[in-house]
């Protein structure tokens, strides 16, 4: 089992929070993992992202090598595209559809999307829109984690344990909305590859 | 035990903390933080009472973990690589003193400059120092190696360099513990006067120190952390050092490296097991994230064709390595270059939105344009981005404190109405010795303190200024009457302009403060409130 995971998006967004469930649902799993993540000046609103590998053998490097991501995972439309160099020609691209713009000229969002569409295996969510449904905006990075999940080997009842401890100090609730969050990406995205 | 998945600032902190510590001493700089703030938020830290405030720069959290040291404790101090340079005095001279208690200074090296104004290499000041430098090469080694580290201080009477770089600093895995050990008691050291280094005492030191080397060299040469790693085919030998040591390993996945390989942790650099190698293969590869440092001890000014890497091109000469690198360089892999679509931009860091920097420097600019480009110095915090468009307020950010001294040779140079801008926490870090320096030639100079009561570049930690700016101004003989303050907001935007010309105008020193504490820390701090209301 091995899988290589891009998270991307805008500082603040919650990508960490993404990479932290991963890491330790991978870790209740007795898998080995290594993340390496952005901090410091990029998290002043600039492009952040973070390089996930979890695998059933020791991992050597702390960055994802050129052409061999499994998975780019996005908050964000135009963040999904900063490192499609990285992924593999099978690999998937699963993205959030809101632009978050705060930047003087974003471009046109139309041609962005069209450039994902150019990659063989991608899917766009709505992300925002689901978490809305759920009445917690707060989750739309869960609903992308939920999303990436058909497209990499790591149990499903142990990324909601990690939810769990993860979100717990935060009460029972706010726990129950990141996980309503996992499941409905999750069945988007089922629901999305069913129709190819 | 089980596993705890942490950073490798984190590993190194836990680290210092199983190894009896009693204190760490340290200013903020990214990517080294986060050492320090595990420290502050431990539970056995807690208990123990371990030091772990953060001092005004890095010399004095140098010189104060080398006086705990004096007083028999064993103790750690943590900075950015920059910050070695303002720590610099300090350290060089505590190879001279040697320890008592066992001293490590972890330095985090930033190559490719994700968050610093340079790639200095850190190796190059612990070679300098004539210190062991260990350098890990993941996340357990960083644990381990800290965790051996004090034992060797002591051992050797010397501190000890702790060199990583960005990747392996924020970079999380899991990490297994070792025994939790007492701390030192205080003692003195054996000779009372080891840490007067009057030159009589100095010499016999240095002496001590240089004698020192060969058994240190020895160290590296049986260190469990540097391996001869034997191969079959010698048309290449590697030499691979710290984190370039797993873009090595990854390039060959679950197979063995076929060449021999030489994987190095920790200096000074064990030279009998690079002349086999170098004896023993027909080319050698170094492979080291930073400067050139291993190779070029290998090649010198005479240069050596067998040798390969970030001198002759093999490698990039700037920058991160990463495993395509590598992989070019083991000609595995052809160049990829990057390929992203034409559409997308770039998407630079900003001040965060209401913060109070923005309306100081909205004033600037409208007051600046009566007296000419140029003239706005400054300095490094989160108000550096202001360099950047849409605000493209600030000419300079060198290094910590340089506002104010070098709008001083600015003025000394002909310039008229000048400003230094510089952060609150970066004024207590460096810049109050430079607003001396104005005061005792009255040079005439505005210098604006923005106040956010934070060292927020870094991320939010407390400030030594809190509460203390108009009273340092005083106490370093600013006038009174040239002292003002005012709250940055949009609404007092006209009050701002006005205070800003008229200092302008004066022929003096002129000191503003304005005060608005960082929107980002004070959202924290509500955040906190509203948790603490919930648990009641
Ligand atoms: C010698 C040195 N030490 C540490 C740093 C890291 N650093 C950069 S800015 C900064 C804090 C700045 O705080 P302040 O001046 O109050 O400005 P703010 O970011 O709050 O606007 C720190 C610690 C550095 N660049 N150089
Ligand atoms: S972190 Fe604080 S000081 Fe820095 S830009 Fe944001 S609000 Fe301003």
């Amino acid at each position: 089992m091995k899988a290589d995971i891009i998270l991307s998006g805008v500082g603040g967004q919650g990508i960490l929070s993404i990479a932290a469930t991963l890491g330790t649902a991978a870790l209740q799993e007795g898998l080995n993992m290594k993340q390496s993540e952005v901090h410091g000046m990029s998290q002043r609103g600039g492009d952040v992202s973070s390089n996930m590998r979890i695998s059933d053998k020791p991992i050597a490097s702390d960055l994802i090598a050129k052409g061999k991501a499994d998975v780019i995972l996005s908050v964000e439309p135009m963040e999904s595209l900063r490192f499609i160099s990285y992924l593999k020609p099978d690999g998937w691209l699963i993205t959030n559809s809101k632009p978050f713009k705060n930047i003087a000229v974003y471009p046109d969002i139309e041609e962005i999307y069209s450039e994902i569409r150019k990659i063989k295996n991608h899917i766009i969510v709505n992300a925002d829109e689901i978490a809305a449904e759920l009445k917690s905006l707060r989750s739309s990075n869960i609903v992308m984690l939920g999303a990436a999940t058909p497209f990499f080997d790591i149990n499903f009842e142990s990324l909601k344990k990690a939810l769990q401890s993860i979100f717990e100090n935060k009460g029972q609730d706010v726990v129950d909305k990141n996980i309503a969050a996992l499941e409905k990406g999750r069945e988007f995205a089922l629901a999305e590859i069913k129709k190819r | 035990m089980d596993k705890l998945l942490l950073l490798g600032d984190e590993a190194i902190a836990q680290a210092a903390i199983d190894a009896g510590m009693s204190g760490v001493y340290a200013y903020p700089g990214t990517p080294s933080t986060e050492i320090t703030e595990y420290i502050q938020k431990n539970k056995i830290a807690a208990e123990r009472k371990l030091h772990s405030e953060w001092s005004a720069n890095e010399k004095t959290a140098m010189e104060s973990a080398l006086g705990m040291s004096y007083a028999g404790k064993r103790a750690m101090v943590c900075m950015k690589h920059v910050g070695l340079n303002v720590a610099a005095d300090a350290f060089m001279n505590s190879a001279i003193t040697g320890v008592n208690g066992g001293l490590i200074i972890v330095v985090a090296d930033d190559p490719s400059m994700h968050s610093s104004q340079n790639e200095q290499d850190s190796r190059y000041f612990g070679d300098f120092a004539m210190m062991p430098i260990f350098e890990p090469s993941n996340q357990q080694e960083a644990y381990n190696m800290v965790y051996e580290a004090f034992d060797f201080s002591e051992h050797f009477n010397v501190p000890v360099l702790v060199r990583i770089t960005t990747r392996l600093a924020h970079s999380r895995s899991g990490i297994e513990r070792k025994t939790l050990k007492n701390e030192n008691k205080n003692s003195f050291p054996g000779d009372l006067r080891q840490f007067v280094l009057l030159p009589s005492i100095a010499k016999k030191n240095y002496r001590i120190l240089l004698g020192n080397q060969a058994r240190l060299e020895n160290e590296s040469e049986h260190s469990e952390f540097n391996k001869y790693i034997r191969g079959d085919n010698k048309s290449l030998g590697i030499i691979a050092s710290g984190i370039a040591y797993n873009y090595l390993i990854e390039n060959f996945e679950d197979e063995k490296v076929p060449y021999p390989v030489v994987k190095i942790s920790q200096y000074p650099l064990p030279s009998d097991m690079i002349k086999e190698l170098y004896e023993e293969c027909e080319t050698i590869l170094v492979l080291e994230e930073g400067y050139p440092f291993i190779e070029n001890k290998l090649t010198g000014v005479l240069g050596d064709k067998k040798v390969k890497g970030r001198l002759t091109g093999d490698l990039p000469r700037d920058g991160e390595l990463n495993p395509n690198h590598v992989a070019v360089a083991l000609g595995i892999e052809k160049p990829i270059t990057d390929y992203t679509p034409n559409i997308l931009t770039g998407r630079p860091p900003a001040l965060c939105p209401g913060c109070g920097h923005t309306d100081v420097f909205i004033a600037i600019n409208e007051v600046m344009k009566d007296y000419g480009p140029g003239k706005v110095f400054s300095d490094i915090g989160c108000y550096t981005l202001s360099a950047l468009a849409p605000l493209k307020s600030i000419n300079t950010c060198v290094d910590m404190g340089a506002s104010i001294t070098m709008a001083k040779g600015g003025v000394d140079a002909g310039l008229k109405n000048v400003i230094a801008f510089i952060g609150d926490s970066t004024f207590t870090h460096s810049g109050m010795t430079g607003l001396l320096d104005c005061v005792y030639e009255k040079t005439p100079i505005t210098v604006i303190i923005s106040d956010n009561d934070t060292a927020g570049m870094t991320g939010g930690q407390s400030s030594h200024a809190e509460h203390m700016l108009y009273k340092i101004c005083k106490g370093l003989g600013v006038e009174e009457d040239h002292i003002r303050t005012f709250t940055p907001l949009r609404k007092n935007h006209e009050e701002a302009v006005k205070i800003l010309r008229e200092e302008i105008e004066y022929e003096g020193v002129s000191v503003i403060i304005p005060h608005r504490e960082c929107v980002r820390t004070l959202e924290r701090k509500h955040k906190m409130k509203v948790k603490v209301t919930k648990m009641n």
